[in-house]
């Protein structure tokens, strides 16, 4: 626990280089030194960012999820901004796994979606779930009403991370690749390495974007106080 | 460029310009609060230097 505080007193600065180190090192590797895989061919690198990404989007759910429920055990007003701020960063995580995921799709199963696919689909709801958290919370004015109401759907929404991530094990009927399974993931050497890279790169740059959109909502709601009084 | 390849690279570009629609978004809104912080400081010098009400000591 005192280390997640720690990273939190991290400076921003420090976070973008190590975000940036980070994201040059995955992408060397990506295209230089992972090996073609032997079903899918080179198609298969689109994987290592793809899944990434939507594992980056089910952490920022979850620290959304964890923030909303701070909200309304402490009734911190920074937790309720803190969990928007973490649900909109998931969306933008969110929207980026939907496109990876259907260009890779494209190229592997020839079609850009498919409505059959249970992992494809849930995560569609997942995603549109979230979306839906905004429209919730800009039709509620400002205040401890809008709060509530945001944490309990942020609260919500996090019981379909798991359903989304283990639907791939429910059903059996689909061609979507099961990448980790209970023995651990379902590749070794250089793949693994580079997939640790690009997850760590990605974990970090939205750890950095988050600070940043943290801090410039923060500023923006001191100006209005400021300008109120 | 192969098929495969023209696929990855426009994979790794949405990422790019996702990335980069996203800066760009919060640039111009930390453009906006400091032209915020401006009027504010503009406002706060434009006011009267001592709006204090005058009272008689001793």
């Amino acid at each position: 626990m005192r280390t997640v505080f720690r990273l939190y007193r991290v400076p921003v600065p420090a976070l973008a280089v190590a975000s940036l180190v980070l994201m040059t090192a995955a992408l060397t590797l990506v295209f230089y030194v992972a090996p073609n895989d032997a079903n899918q061919g080179f198609s298969q690198r689109i994987f290592y960012f793809h899944v990434s990404i939507a594992f980056t989007a089910y952490a920022c759910f979850a620290a959304g999820a964890w923030k909303a429920l701070r909200y309304l055990w402490k009734r911190d007003q920074l937790a309720d901004l803190e969990s928007y701020v973490a649900v909109h960063q998931g969306v933008i995580f969110g929207t980026l796994v939907l496109l990876t995921g259907s260009i890779w799709a494209k190229i592997s199963w020839g079609h850009w979606w498919l409505w059959g696919e249970d992992e494809l689909v849930l995560f569609l709801v997942l995603f549109l779930f979230y979306c839906a958290y905004f429209m919730l919370r800009f039709s509620v004015d400002p205040g401890p009403q809008r709060a509530n109401f945001s944490a309990v759907y942020a609260l919500f929404g996090v019981v379909l991370i798991p359903v989304s991530f283990l639907a791939i094990r429910i059903a059996k009927s689909f061609v979507h690749p099961e990448v980790f399974t209970l023995h651990g993931p379902n590749f070794g050497g250089w793949i693994l390495v580079t997939y640790c890279v690009a997850q760590a790169a990605l974990l970090v740059f939205a750890h950095t974007l988050y600070r940043v959109e943290l801090a410039s909502k923060r500023l923006d709601a001191r100006l209005r106080e400021l300008r109120l009084a | 460029m192969t098929t495969a390849e023209t696929y990855v690279t426009a994979a790794y570009c949405v990422v790019f310009a996702g990335v980069l629609v996203y800066v760009v978004i919060m640039a111009l809104k930390l453009q906006r609060l400091e032209r915020e912080v401006d009027s504010l400081e503009r406002a706060a010098h434009t006011a009267p230097e001592d709006e204090r009400e005058t009272i008689e000591v001793g």
